[in-house]
């Protein structure tokens, strides 16, 4: 039994500051296992990960790889001892070809021979299943490329034991079945393998054993087999979750933002939505689904007004008193003075929503700065605010000055959410607004979300998980390269079919609804 | 597995970043270093001098404060230094790379000139001043707003305007001081207004540099509540920090940026009418001095805070007269004046790691390095 383990980790604790990430964890890993590392957002998954890759260095405790202790002090210490991270944000070099990322940083001795590299990336590729051309650019490559050539790339600097932060975060679920293959194929090669993920149903599906963090503390280990959903969770929150979406029947339903013949283009004038045309009603939410880029940001933007619409494009608004205000054209200033109540949530939480480096109530006023007379900004009511959020949302933060950039990416979306339900919007969209939450905050929000168009919003809801969208939305509207492929009920559809349309653009889909 | 190491072979120092530290608890780490700085250049200067290093800095504190004029001497370019920085602070804080406070510190000077040699006869003093005030604030904010309306526009890169903008008021300088060449030949505007003295700061307190002192603290203190408090203020922190929120909460982006750079360039033209009026009384391509890209350190290690820069300033300058007179008094060149500025702001910036992170060394516990 002894010599199966292939890493053991006793008694690691690492502290920032006053935090403590992790506080003497203990941890097995077995040889040819897949793991999942599951825990709520800031339970110290990443930190403890980190140290086994050499990006930061435990402050007691000890690590023995088969049996021997060793010490992690940098990435390169964890190459030597066979150690290989796939970290959530890719460190590829933009502008070199895959067989240039593998080998970048090797510091091979003799001259560099792309040939033999292109090859045993190619052996590497065979065994587990890959695809990767050598010779493509990574600028050219789609996220899911990006991914497997960051696998390759600890695969060839003869990785056994792989750990993978959170990799499906940014795969459609095909691209995920894909992944799960590898990594099937991977296992039965005897190599060890540590996922970071969120997503129950992944746990479930690919792992052989969980082990769970809460706080920073090790709370235990159970072979997935024995255990589901409802337990695991448990486990990670520390008490009973439900995990069932509350969904209500739509009340008082009336047409809300009319869209019709929206047309966007980038910069480069590459049309990224095409005659658009949908309804969005009061009182319900109106799910978005699509791979990845299919015109998802676009929409909401152009609503929000943040991007050029073309000139045939209409977004009508049809306020509680049923007065229509056109919002094609208009900068977000515009929509503002109109009166219209219209949250957003957008996806890049820091890069748009917030302010990273300001503290909790300076982010609270950005909307409503411009609120009460004369040049001097009112914090009184945005420090109110900041504290409702914080009370309400249970947002863990030291203090309301603290910048949000320090907050974890669960309560960062708390205080982005938590600002714009309480501007009391008529129309409230939100672009991926459980990206990389935990479960529990996950609910949380979908709660948020049901709470306002109980409350008579209309809710626009752009999500990628289908299991969320088909139980927590009231319709779906399914885009598919740029265009509406159709609109679904979501209480009456299938998971087959809404993946379906994701892929595959119907002949004259748009006109319906 | 060849290359395992033992378990005891901990790295042998860590750096850890550290959660915000008490104000006393930092004040009290940029002392230290500032104390390591001096002990630091004094072996220095006794290695390479053999002079006591104690009488040498006897002798910087002499060079700025040994007699009642010069006391008054280096609180002017106290002043001088602070009110560039107060101006660069806001085009900083929006992270407008403004290396053009020369060239706006020039235009404005040339413009108090101007009012100085063709209005000097026909307006009292007051009157006077308040048009150069006026005029001197405009020429800045125009050389000022010049590049930021080509970045709001266009996305023309700030930097390298702001620069360009430098060599074409020193070209502007030249002509005007070739126009108003006074001696005849002698390449220079000479003192303007000798005489009569019209459009010279006052003596006020029985002191000529009182104004200076006066003006440049009222700007200081506008200026830190505008950044702090005022809605402006906030624009211009969040169009620093992210472009697309700043449109995502509806601000104007390309509005915030000229007006802020408005104002940027209106502040230091009016270091520039500081530094005609009431300070050297002409006008040379070498009236910014340099003291334009000074003060971006002083904005920057401030962190915008305008009360900051004051100490940060007085630093500068104090170092910068010290220098001077070590090098006169124990014949020394400038080089070694040079040096023990660039040591004294190396430990200083030094102070600045020791704030954000924590040492740790091996087998030591925590708080090491403190």
């Amino acid at each position: 039994m002894e010599s199966s383990i292939a890493i053991r980790m006793v008694n690691i604790t690492k502290t920032f500051g006053e935090v403590v990430a992790n506080d003497k964890v203990c941890l097995d890993i077995q040889r040819g296992e897949i793991l999942s590392l599951l825990g709520e957002n800031g339970s110290g998954k990443t930190t403890l990960m980190n140290m086994l890759a050499g990006i930061y260095f435990p402050d007691s405790g000890e690590i023995t790889i088969n049996g021997n202790p060793v010490t992690i002090a940098s990435p390169k210490d964890a190459f030597d001892l066979h150690i290989g991270m796939i970290h959530q944000h890719f460190k590829l070099v933009d502008v070199l070809t895959a067989a240039e990322n593998i080998i970048l940083g090797l510091n091979e001795t003799t001259v560099v021979d792309l040939k033999r590299v292109r090859e045993a990336v190619k052996q590497i590729c065979d065994r587990y299943g890959f695809v990767v051309d050598p010779n493509k650019k990574v600028y050219d490559m789609s996220v899911s490329e990006k991914q497997t050539l960051e696998i390759v790339k600890v695969l060839y600097r003869g990785a056994d034991i792989l750990i993978l932060d959170e990799p499906t975060a940014v795969l459609t679920p095909q691209e995920t079945q894909k992944l799960f293959c590898v990594m099937r194929n991977m296992k039965a090669d005897g190599k060890s393998i540590i996922i970071i993920t969120h997503k129950l149903h992944e746990v479930m599906e690919i792992s052989d054993r969980v082990a769970v963090l809460r706080k920073g503390h090790y709370i235990g280990d159970v072979p997935t087999a024995e255990t589901n959903a409802q337990k695991l969770t448990e486990m990670m929150v520390g008490r009973a979750v439900s995990l069932d979406i509350e969904r209500s029947e739509p009340v008082n339903r009336t047409a809300r933002l009319v869209v019709n013949n929206l047309n966007v283009c980038d910069k480069d004038g590459v049309n990224r939505l095409t005659d658009v045309q949908f309804t969005a009603y009061s009182g319900e939410i109106l799910g978005v689904a699509g791979i990845s880029g299919s015109g998802q940001k676009e929409l909401l933007e152009a609503i929000a007004g943040l991007q050029n619409c073309r000139d045939c494009s209409s977004i009508e608004f049809i306020s509680e008193k049923g007065e229509k205000k056109q919002l094609s054209g208009m900068h977000p200033i515009d929509i503002k003075r109109l009166g219209v109540a219209l949250a957003f949530v957008p996806e890049d939480r820091l890069g748009m929503g917030l302010v990273g480096s300001m503290n909790l109530t300076d982010n609270m006023m950005l909307r409503s700065y411009r609120e009460g007379k004369g040049p001097v900004a009112n914090r009184k009511k945005p420090k109110k605010l900041a504290e409702t959020v914080v009370r309400d949302l249970e947002v863990v933060t030291p203090g309301l000055n603290t910048p949000v950039r320090r907050l974890s990416g669960g309560n960062v979306q708390k205080v982005l959410v938590g600002r714009e339900i309480s501007m009391e919007p008529q129309l409230l969209m939100s672009a991926y607004a459980v990206r990389g939450l935990d479960i529990n905050t996950s609910y949380n929000i979908y709660h948020l979300l049901s709470e306002q168009k109980k409350r008579g919003a209309a809710v626009i809801f752009v999500g990628e998980d289908l299991d969320v969208l088909l139980e927590l939305c009231d319709r779906i509207m399914v885009l598919c390269a740029g265009r509406v492929n159709d609109i679904v009920d979501a209480r009456a559809t299938t998971k087959d079919e809404v993946g379906y349309l994701m892929t595959y653009l119907k002949e004259g889909g748009k006109d319906r609804e | 597995m060849s290359k395992q190491k033992s378990a005891s072979h901990e790295p042998f120092v860590r750096m850890s970043k550290r959660d915000g530290l008490p104000l006393w608890k930092s004040l009290g780490v940029r002392l230290i270093g500032l104390t390591l700085a001096l002990i630091v250049c004094a072996v220095i200067i006794y290695a390479l001098t053999k002079l006591n290093p104690l009488r040498v800095y006897a002798a910087m504190v002499k060079g700025a404060f040994g007699t009642n004029k010069r006391v008054w001497v280096t609180i002017r370019d106290i002043m001088m230094l602070l009110c560039i920085a107060v101006g660069l602070a806001p085009a900083f804080k929006m992270r407008f790379w403004n290396i053009g406070a020369e060239g706006q510190i020039l235009v404005g000077g040339l413009a108090a000139a101007a009012c100085m040699i063709y209005l000097g006869k026909s307006m009292p003093t007051i009157a006077l001043l308040v048009v150069m005030f006026i005029f001197s604030m405009l020429a800045g904010g125009v050389w000022g707003t010049i590049p930021a309306i080509f970045k709001a526009k266009w996305n023309a890169n700030e930097t390298l305007f702001t620069l360009m903008m430098n060599y074409i008021a020193i070209q502007l300088t030249s002509f005007f001081v070739a126009k108003w060449e006074n001696p005849f030949g002698s390449n220079t505007v000479g003192i303007i207004n000798q005489m009569t003295k019209a459009g010279w700061f006052p003596t006020v307190f029985g002191q000529m540099y009182t104004l200076n002192v006066i003006i440049v603290m009222i700007l200081a203190v506008l200026m830190y509540l505008y950044l702090r408090y005022s809605k402006q203020g906030y624009e211009i922190a969040v169009v620093g920090e992210s472009e697309n929120t700043a449109r995502y909460a509806a601000i104007n982006v390309r509005s915030v940026i000229i007006r802020t750079m408005a104002i940027s360039g209106a502040i230091c033209g009016i270091a520039g009418f500081i530094a005609v009026a009431g300070a050297s009384h002409t006008i040379s391509t070498s009236t910014a001095g340099g003291r334009g890209f000074t003060a971006i350190i002083v904005a920057w290690l401030a962190q915008f805070n305008t009360f900051i820069m004051v100490g940060i300033s007085a630093l500068l300058v104090f170092l910068q007269k010290g220098a001077i007179e070590i090098a006169s008094q124990f014949d020394l060149n400038d080089f070694v004046s040079e040096m023990i500025t660039g040591i004294i702001l190396f430990f200083i910036l030094g102070s600045e790691f020791f704030i954000n992170y924590k040492i740790r060394f091996r087998g030591g516990k925590k708080e090491a390095g403190k």
